[in-house]
């Protein structure tokens, strides 16, 4: 690489209208390496790495490739300079084939044979597992990111952009990418990984640069520092990474679900025979690969999915149970059962993306005014306490959700349901995507649910914070129960086992039909 | 035997003008516009077609020919659909205004125009546009030889249609090579299907959008010269297209995008439409057999979303405007 820096960042702002998105950032980083850019929810990382990547451009500053400054105004411009990036919202054509998404964008005839043996000598350079003629919309998330990679590879790039690659993976998954990360790096290619997650920052990185509120903090060298120390770059204060998790008190049943069959609506049984009881002060985790019957599992007890059989009994505190099957969405929610879903594109359920905090308040507090008009002051004053008691950071209750990052858009979705002081409060993926920071925040707000006496349901990617946030755990196979485990005594392991194989024993001829489970037989 | 054959020989040449609206709309539509104006396309191209292939005959007199006739009369036309299909692209294109209303906005502008310049045509002509008897043929008659369409049975159902007829499949066939096979036509699909992959794959947006959405335009009007030239006769009349357009448009959802199920769907709805003459029922009213083709795209419109395949919904971005920076 010579003197030269392979990519350097020099006095960089961006700014979304009012908002500050990047402010005078530069660094710089050399060739060969795996740099990790680290930063909380909102801080810029990927704003930053668009306009490396063409997708956005800089208001001010320039970047330099190896020592010269270069225009990079599109995604094109970036493949003429070897930039390739993964957008953490995958960016294929659902109807394409793995090959025809690879191929997009090239000039000259279309010879898929060529294609497809090209994608195969790639893969098999570096480890990918791929189907050149599979088509997009029948992969696992996992599948999708591989062609992703293997897009950016086939272009011939030579620096690598990822943006969040393992918030979707299994812990078996994510073992594997970075063996193929480890195999690029060798091969000479410069990777910058966009995260949050400290211990993987830890384990792939050389270096770390940290970015705070759109303002880079500093670059250190990976062996140089520890999660604790980064943490503190990142945040900008010293910050506890514990998690409170008092022993349940008093603990009665509240939910109990008994051999609960519900059918998608495609007409596809995705809950077999579920039967658990959730109780009154404790966190109920529910683990299990992407797509093994979670979303249909709680939108059931919410009332939003046709129930095959089965029934749902709510015990709630001083008045009579109450059969929750057949009951509609809003008699549910009344009763005091509160889902807070946050959805892959983390806009499609529960909020309006055009509408302010205010309006999407709006969406539970219409029926509290009094006589013919809306009240608009009550959610007003809700969004106002929301917004000051989470951090919520937004320029005013009325600017649009969907120009908020992803953090704030979840905890106002989340503030919304616990606002409404729920009895049972349904959440899934309530930290997806998130910083350590804002996940915190939003793992002590459910253990404050907790202590009220709330029975909080919890469905999780992340396998580390389900075994210290929970009580107990309620894993899911392939839209079975597969255990319900003591959070306490269980292990990492154990969970992984009973993601992939019902009871936790490996059966011949068995197969894990759910997502990611080719993946996994292979990481 | 023959009655049936009878029915489709009339069935295709009914259709025929909705083969190319439809086409054009297919196109437009995989770029991820969705243009609601064919009609007013169809008539731009109708009117400006008809007075190509009028005024020529004018200036040259005798020596006036045939093919040149219908060639002018394809170009004019085409021209025509294209400048209209132009202002809508640079108002949902360029300006990002919403597709629908533009849309319906040129369907509107588009009748005007195409009523407007039939009508002075009339008008500073005595009353009567209308080609002479010897270009019409040239319009109207199969270009096949006698000895061709004399074979029984397949020369008439075969051989036996004007020339636009067998433009139209071939522009079909074509395009379905292009939208399939051709690096080009993937990219368009990509744009239409999702086009911030296909911005991040470097493909220019508004480049495909721009010209799928004039060709689509130009191709559609052929249309409506195709309806005045042989359906109503080579003479402009106030009557102009009757909804022609629209019908087109209700046609791409029932071919399913695809340019050659448009030929089919177009004969079809052509036999659809010609019902009431062809096939009469007693004290049935031809009101009746004339909404026939808009019960038929609803129940394929059903049929279609139980099937739920994905190679058969519309292109996913269909309708909106893409802006690269938007969040």
């Amino acid at each position: 690489m010579g003197s030269a820096h392979a990519i350097e960042f020099r006095n960089i702002s961006k700014y979304f209208g009012r908002k500050v998105a990047n402010e005078n950032i530069s660094f710089s980083m050399d060739g060969g390496m795996i740099l990790s850019l680290l930063g909380e929810n909102g801080s810029g990382k990927t704003t930053l790495m668009n306009m490396l990547a063409g997708i956005y451009y800089p208001d001010e500053g320039e970047i330099l490739i190896n020592g010269s400054p270069v225009q990079i105004r599109s995604p094109k411009d970036a493949f003429s300079y070897n930039i390739g990036m993964v957008h953490q919202h995958f960016k294929l054509v659902d109807l394409f084939t793995a090959a025809e998404n690879i191929a997009l964008g090239e000039h000259g005839k279309l010879d898929r044979a060529a294609i497809s043996a090209r994608i195969r000598e790639i893969s098999g350079r570096y480890g990918f597992i791929i189907d050149p003629d599979k088509k997009v919309y029948e992969m696992s998330v996992s599948e999708k990111q591989t062609v992703e990679i293997v897009k950016v590879l086939y272009r011939g790039a030579d620096v690598l952009i990822l943006d969040e690659p393992t918030a979707v993976l299994t812990p078996q998954e994510i073992g594997h990418l970075f063996t193929v990360l480890r195999a690029m790096k060798a091969d000479g290619k410069s990777i910058i990984i966009i995260t949050h997650k400290l211990n993987e920052v830890m384990e792939i990185s050389d270096e770390v640069a940290v970015l705070n509120h759109g303002r880079f903090i500093g670059k250190v060298r990976t062996c140089d520092t520890n999660p604790q120390k980064l943490t503190e770059m990142m945040v900008g204060h010293k910050v506890a990474l514990e998690i409170r998790r008092p022993l349940p008190v008093d603990p009665r049943p509240r939910i109990v679900i008994d051999d609960l069959t519900v059918r998608n609506h495609e007409g596809v049984n995705k809950a077999h025979h579920i039967s658990f009881t959730a109780y009154s002060g404790e966190i109920l985790g529910i683990a299990g690969i992407a797509g093994s019957g979670q979303k249909e599992l709680l939108e059931a007890i919410a009332g939003l999915q046709v129930i095959t059989s089965g029934s749902i009994k709510y015990l709630p505190e001083g008045k009579k149970p109450m059969e929750l099957v057949g009951k509609s969405p809003m008699q549910i929610r009344d009763a005091g059962i509160s889902l807070a879903f946050v959805p892959e594109d983390r806009l499609g359920m529960g909020l309006v993306g055009s509408m302010g905090m205010s309006g999407n308040m709006l969406l539970r507090t219409w029926k509290r005014g009094k006589g013919l008009f809306v009240d608009e002051k009550i959610s007003r004053d809700l969004a106002e306490k929301i917004r000051n008691e989470l951090d919520v950071s937004t320029p005013d209750v009325m600017y649009p959700v969907r120009r908020l990052s992803g953090g704030n858009v979840q905890k106002v979705l989340v503030g919304r349901e616990i606002a409404s002081a729920p009895s049972v409060l349904l959440s899934a993926y309530a930290v997806r995507g998130l910083d350590i920071n804002t996940s915190y925040t939003i793992y002590n707000l459910m253990t404050e649910q907790k202590e009220k006496g709330v029975a909080v349901l919890y469905v999780g990617e992340d396998l580390d914070v389900l075994l210290e946030l929970c009580d107990r755990i309620v894993v899911l196979c392939d839209g079975h129960v597969s255990g319900i485990v003591d959070a306490r005594t269980t292990d990492k392991n154990e969970i992984g086992l009973l993601m992939t194989s019902i009871g936790g024993q490996p059966k011949n001829g068995e197969t894990t039909s759910a997502e990611g489970g080719k993946e996994k037989a292979d990481a | 035997m023959n009655a049936l054959i009878l029915l489709i020989y009339n069935a295709v040449l009914n259709g025929a003008p909705l083969m190319y609206g439809t086409m054009g709309e297919v196109l437009t539509e995989k770029s991820g516009n969705l243009n609601l104006g064919v009609e007013g396309m169809m008539y731009m191209g109708g009117a400006i077609g008809l007075g190509a292939a009028f005024y020529y005959e004018k200036m040259a007199g005798a020596a006036a020919s045939g093919p040149v006739a219908v060639v002018l009369a394809i170009l004019f036309a085409f021209a025509a659909g294209a400048f209209g299909a132009l202002i809508y692209s640079w108002i949902t294109i360029s300006l990002r205004a919403n597709q629908n209303v533009t849309g319906l906005a040129l369907s509107i502008f588009g009748t005007g125009v195409g009523q407007f310049i039939g009508e002075y045509m009339r008008v500073q002509e005595g009353g009567f546009v209308a080609i002479s008897n010897g270009l019409k043929t040239f319009f109207q008659n199969s270009p096949f030889p006698a000895s061709v369409r004399g074979i029984p049975v397949l020369g008439q159902l075969l051989f036996s249609y004007n020339i636009f007829v067998y433009i139209a499949i071939i522009i079909a066939l074509l395009m379905a090579r292009f939208l399939n096979k051709s690096r080009a036509g993937l990219h368009l699909r990509a744009v239409g299907e999702s086009p911030a992959t296909a911005d991040a794959a470097g493909i220019d947006i508004s480049k495909y959008k721009y010209l799928a959405t004039v060709i689509g335009g130009g191709i559609s009007a052929i249309g409506g010269m195709v309806y005045i030239m042989t359906i109503a006769g080579c003479v402009w009349n106030h009557d102009g297209l009757a909804g022609e357009g629209w019908l087109a448009v209700a046609l791409v959802i029932f071919c399913l995008w695809k340019p050659v199920g448009a030929v089919f769907g177009a004969v079809l709805f052509g036999a659809l439409m010609i019902m009431y003459v062809r096939v009469q029922i007693p004290m049935v009213p031809d009101q009746l057999y004339k909404i026939l083709p808009y019960i038929v795209t609803v129940l394929v419109l059903i049929a279609v979303s139980l099937r739920r395949k994905r190679e058969n919904e519309p292109p996913a971005s269909l309708g909106l405007s893409y802006f690269r920076e938007d969040r």
